[in-house]
Parts: C-alpha cells; sequence; structure tokens
C-alpha cells in the first residue's frame, strides 16, 4: 500500500472508531437527523477549510480567512438593508471582492518576498477593520430570498435533512478535490508545497500559482461568509473570530503536512467531521463543559501530529533498509 | 567600541524614524500629546500611557524575538498568559501568600514552555504547529483551571503588579524595560545571542560544530513561556481577575508583528531584541493616537493594517535590493 495514504487512513479510522464509541453511547446520534445537522452547521467552516488546505499544501498558510467570512456576511446584511439589489447579485459582487482581496495578498506574497504568515495577518486586521466600517452592530437579513433558499432540502429517510448549505459543502469538498489531484493547477501547488526553488526550476509558474492559491481561499472564504449569513440570517462583524485556527486544525488532523507537499482535500472533510463529532457528543452529554472541545481538539491535534512524525520516521527507515 | 554604537544605531534607524514619525502625527492631531505631570507621586500623560498599555506585547516580544531568531515562533503565548492569569487568581482566591501565587504562575508558564520546547527540540515538530496545540487547547486549560467564570480577587500584593508605581514609573513599564534590558545583557554579554543565532541560521551545522542545540531551543521556548507568564500576571492584576477567555486574545500576532516590525527576520538568525521593544511601542503609538486622535474607533484595524503593510513593504528584500541598486546608479 501507498505510505501516502496512511495518515487519511488513519483519519478515517479514527473518526469512525469514535463515532462508534459515541453510538454505543447515545444510539441517537446514528440517526439522519445528527449526520445532516453535522453536515449543516459545519458547512461554513468546511468550505473555508477547502480554500486552507490548497493553502497549506502549498506550504503557506492563510489567517484571514475568519475576518473575511464576517466581513462577507456584513457586506450583504448591509447590502441587502439598504439597498434593493438581489441577493444573487450581491452574492457575485461579495464573491468578486474577496477573490480579488486574496489574490493581492497572493501577489504580495510572491511580488514583494514577504512571510504568508504576516501578509495574511495584515489581511485578517484589514478585513475585519472593514466589517467594522461598514456597521458594529449585528443586522438581520429579512429578504424573502432567504426564506425561499433555507426552505430547499433534501428530505433523508429518518427525517433528516440535507440542507442547500449541507449539500453545498459536500459539492465544494468533491469540486475542491477533483481541482487537487485531477488538474495541473492541483498538480502545481503540491509542487509548491515541495519546495518553491525546485518548481520553480521544473518550470512551474510560481508567481501564477501563488496568486491563484490566495485568490481560490479568498472565494471560498467569500462562499464561506455567504453560507453563514445563511445559516444565521445575519450580517456581525465580531462573528467567526478564530475560524481560521478551526480550520488549520482541520487540515491537520485531517492528515495534511503543515510543510506542504502532502496531503488530502477529502482528509480536511473527516477532519471538520471530527471536530462536528466532539461538539455533538459534547451537546448530547449536557454535564461536560465547553471548554472540553478546546482541550479535546488539542489533544487530537497532538496525536496527529505524533502520528505523522512517526510515520515519516518509518518510510525513511525502509528506504534505508530496501 | 564607537564604530559598534554607530553600527546598533543604524541598525535601530528603521524603527526610530517610523516611532518619531508616528509620534510627531499623533502631537499634531492632539497637542497635548507631550505634557506630563506628576499627580501622588508618579508620572502621568499620554507617552507614559503608551509604555505602559504596551508593557504586555513587549514582554512577549522579548521571548518570541528569541524564539523567532532560532527559526522558530511561538503561537501559544496568549493561551499561556491566559493560563498563569488564571492560575494565579486561583491562587490568590484559595489565600496562598503572594509569593507562593507568583511562583505558581511563573512555574505554570515555564512548565508551558518547556511542552513547546520538548516538541520543537526533542520531537523535532515544525514550532508552528507545536506551538497551535497549546494555542488550541490553552484557554480551554485556563477555563478549567478558572471553572469557565472570571475570577476576582483582592490581594493589593498582587494588584499592585498592574496598577502601582516604582520611582515614578507604573509598575507594568519597570517590569519590562528591567526584563528587557537583563535578557538584552544576558544574550549580548555572553556568547548565547550568537549561538542562539547560529542555531537559527543552520541547526545541523550548529548541533555539527558542539552547539547543545536542543538544550538552547528548550531555554528559547521557556524564555518564551516565562516572558507569557509575567504578561499573564500584569494583564490579570490589572483587572483584578482572570478571564481565561479575553486575557491576551490576538497578543501572539502582536508580538509576531511587534518583532517584524523590529526588523528580526522570521526565517531565523540575527536579532534584535531592543529593536523588537521598539516595534512593540511602535503598535502600542498607533493604537494609542488612533484612540487620541479621535478617529472613529472602527477606522482602528485598517489603519493598523496600512501602517504595517508599508513598515514591511519598506523591509521587503526586493524594495530594498531595488533602492540599493537605484542609489548604486545615481553613484556613479
Amino acid at each position: 500500500m501507498n505510505q501516502k495514504y496512511l495518515p487519511l487512513i488513519a483519519t478515517i479510522i479514527i473518526f469512525i472508531v469514535s463515532y462508534a464509541v459515541c453510538a454505543a453511547q447515545y444510539p441517537n446520534i446514528l440517526s439522519t437527523r445528527v449526520v445532516g445537522n453535522l453536515l449543516t452547521d459545519n458547512a461554513f467552516l468546511g468550505i473555508a477549510a477547502v480554500g486552507m488546505t490548497f493553502v497549506i499544501l502549498s506550504g503557506g498558510i492563510d489567517l484571514s480567512i475568519g475576518s473575511v467570512i464576517a466581513f462577507t456576511g456584513i457586506f450583504l446584511a448591509v447590502m441587502l438593508e439598504s439597498t434593493s439589489i438581489h441577493p444573487l447579485a450581491a452574492f457575485a459582487l461579495v464573491l468578486v471582492i474577496t477573490t480579488l482581496f486574496g489574490a493581492i495578498m497572493g501577489a504580495i506574497i510572491h511580488y514583494l518576498e514577504m512571510p504568508a504568515f504576516i501578509v495574511t495577518l495584515a489581511g485578517m486586521f484589514l478585513a475585519r477593520g472593514m466589517a467594522f466600517v461598514l456597521s458594529i452592530d449585528s443586522i438581520p437579513i429579512k429578504h424573502p430570498f432567504y426564506a425561499t433558499m433555507k426552505s430547499f432540502y433534501y428530505k433523508l429517510p429518518g427525517g433528516g435533512r440535507i440542507t442547500l448549505i449541507g449539500g453545498l459543502m459536500v459539492l465544494v469538498f468533491a469540486i475542491g478535490i477533483l481541482l487537487a489531484q485531477r488538474t495541473r493547477f492541483g498538480t502545481n501547488v503540491y509542487a509548491l508545497g515541495g519546495g518553491a526553488q525546485t518548481s520553480a526550476l521544473m518550470g512551474v509558474p510560481v508567481g501564477r500559482t501563488t496568486v491563484l492559491i490566495y485568490g481560490l481561499s479568498g472565494f471560498l472564504a467569500g462562499l464561506s461568509g455567504i453560507v453563514y449569513s445563511l445559516y444565521t440570517s445575519a450580517g456581525y462583524s465580531l462573528a467567526t473570530v478564530g475560524v481560521e485556527l478551526d480550520a488549520i486544525a482541520a487540515v491537520v488532523i485531517g492528515g495534511t503536512l503543515l510543510t506542504g507537499g502532502a496531503g488530502f482535500v477529502g482528509g480536511t472533510l473527516v477532519g471538520v467531521l471530527i471536530q462536528g463529532l466532539i461538539q455533538t457528543y459534547i451537546t448530547f452529554d449536557g454535564s461536560l463543559s465547553s471548554w472540553w472541545t478546546k482541550i479535546l481538539i488539542g489533544a487530537l491535534l497532538f496525536a496527529f501530529i505524533l502520528m505523522q512524525k512517526a510515520i515519516l520516521l518509518l518510510s525513511r527507515q525502509n528506504k534505508r533498509y530496501s | 567600541m564607537i564604530e559598534s554604537a554607530l553600527r546598533f544605531g543604524h541598525r535601530l534607524l528603521p524603527q526610530l524614524v517610523a516611532l518619531t514619525i508616528i509620534l510627531l502625527l499623533i502631537w499634531l492631531v492632539f497637542p497635548g500629546f507631550f505634557s506630563m505631570e506628576i499627580q501622588n507621586g508618579r508620572l502621568y500623560g499620554s507617552v507614559i500611557d503608551i509604555l505602559n498599555r504596551g508593557a504586555p506585547v513587549a514582554l512577549l516580544a522579548v521571548g518570541m524575538t528569541v524564539v523567532i531568531a532560532t527559526k522558530g515562533i511561538d503561537l501559544s503565548v496568549g493561551a499561556v498568559m491566559a493560563i498563569c492569569g488564571a492560575v494565579a487568581a486561583a491562587s490568590s482566591v484559595r489565600g496562598d501568600p503572594l509569593i507562593v501565587t507568583l511562583l505558581l504562575a511563573i512555574g505554570t508558564g515555564l512548565v508551558c514552555g518547556v511542552w513547546n520546547g520538548f516538541l520543537v527540540s526533542v520531537l523535532n515538530i515544525q514550532p508552528i504547529i507545536a506551538t497551535l496545540v497549546l494555542m488550541v487547547a490553552g484557554r480551554g486549560i485556563a477555563q478549567l483551571v478558572t471553572e469557565g467564570a472570571i475570577l476576582t480577587f483582592n490581594d493589593p500584593g498582587l494588584i499592585f503588579i498592574g496598577s502601582g508605581a516604582f520611582a515614578g514609573l507604573p509598575m507594568p513599564v519597570v517590569i519590562w524595560l528591567v526584563f528587557g534590558i537583563a535578557v538584552t545583557l544576558l544574550v549580548r554579554r555572553t556568547a548565547l545571542g550568537m549561538l542562539i543565532e547560529a542555531v537559527g541560521i543552520n541547526r545541523r551545522a550548529s548541533t555539527l560544530s558542539g552547539i547543545q542545540t536542543p538544550l538552547l531551543l528548550m531555554a528559547a521556548y521557556m524564555l518564551s513561556g516565562l516572558c507569557a507568564a509575567i504578561a499573564g500576571l500584569i494583564v490579570t492584576a490589572d483587572i483584578k481577575g482572570a478571564d481565561a477567555n479575553n486575557a491576551g486574545l490576538w497578543l501572539e500576532l502582536d508580538a509576531i508583528l511587534a518583532v517584524v516590525v523590529g526588523g528580526t527576520s522570521l526565517l531565523g538568525g540575527r536579532f534584535s531584541i531592543i529593536a523588537s521593544l521598539a516595534g512593540a511601542m511602535i503598535i502600542q503609538a498607533v493604537n494609542t493616537g488612533i484612540l487620541l486622535s479621535g478617529f472613529p474607533p472602527e477606522f482602528n484595524l485598517i489603519i493598523k493594517a496600512a501602517i504595517i503593510v508599508i513598515i514591511l513593504v519598506i523591509q521587503s528584500p526586493r524594495v530594498q535590493a531595488g533602492v540599493t541598486f537605484l542609489s548604486r546608479k545615481s553613484v556613479r
């Protein structure tokens, strides 16, 4: 078996085992309602995490996505409240803005040779600041189109619902997997993560790929913001603080190396679902306090990092003795 | 001697110029900026306020500079601040004497540093992920200590650290000045600073040439934990309570920013603690200046982002290479 699949398989096994443990304790966790809610509640995180996966695969990091999600939410709320623009047009407009925002960050990272960490940190401040400038209040969205979109869902046997946003997340993951595995862009991203200099020597258009990666991350953060505004029916500039950390944690738990170059978009979906499962379990239990979520996710992160280390070490030894 | 002083001045020049420009800009829109007065035996004024409010970031920047110089990064300092604050408050509420409270908090910070150092130096995990673990879990641990509530205390000794005064200066200012100078002397008057730079430039080569790399890395992260513990004590003492959710929130980013604005490369190697302290003061001057000059507070983050981008663009290798190229041409 190919060794690069090991972290992914381990993640999936851990997800299945922990789901089984939860189900043994609370059989209701198997109901399609819980499964449907797991998808709906984590839709915005999942979509943003797809963008983060590409960024991390290329060896970078994007700290701005939480702020961009909040900016998108407040932008939509203000636009729909004060103008008569159709929500779909507002969606298109905000996606253009966030994509450009990401692309500009990518351009600064590449052309000014600045570390992604600091550039996206400035982007995080900027996007949050723009959200504050638009409004510091929580603005409800009452457009009838939102109610129509919320009424679309696919009913599962057993009363569960795959909502529009839950379905959208699955679709984004499917496209993300195709993009990473089956296109030239995906190959370039992996090459870039393996080493910027090496890939430049191999003829990978480093500048264009970097701009595209951060543009994609900005686009998906915008899409995630749209999903979040559908999910909460409101815009608030202080929302989704720290989502970038959840997304990074999901990517790492999903088996992607933070050094870049190795990992799978599909693993990130499992990483998101594991985080959702921990929260669902704590809700089911009722007596556990919310801070256990953070501690458990931290412990999981640690376990996965250790496991990746062990796999790397083993593969190196195999090479030495073969 | 004079030559080395000149070189030192040249190294600090961009930071000092930036700080001066920012202070002058604030002075232009807020004329009373430089005025100071003495009340009850301590100084009051906007400049003192900047020094005082900037204390947590300045302290964190000291440890962060050393960690970044070893080609690492410590994302957990904000969470460690929250843990240490929570431990101090819990200990004070329990009725422990002040010295026990302080030792417990500082010990907790050192333990957090050992944990990070262990992951980085022994298990060889990339610093950004290794410290991410504690960053994510840390606030949960702090909430575990305070049991989700905001623990308040009224031990006058502990409160003195946050709002007392020594020799006319607020206590936090005294602490970060003394601590910053002590660490600078420690690394610059011994070979320690050079060894740290060696590890940051090439870890393998420095191990091969006989440097105790694991020990040095461990010490760097322990120093960062110690700084976070002191910063956590100051923040907790200032509000007379431990807020596990908000104490030190996002301060790790401000600290990293202070180091970068101070001109230390995130890629490790050469570092300057004094320049990082100047960077911390630049960040605080921007924050205070925006408040004083009467801009709507909504614009704070945008102005901050713009200033960061300007400073970073000036420091970017591409732009610097271009400037060198142009200046050479004009000489000929």
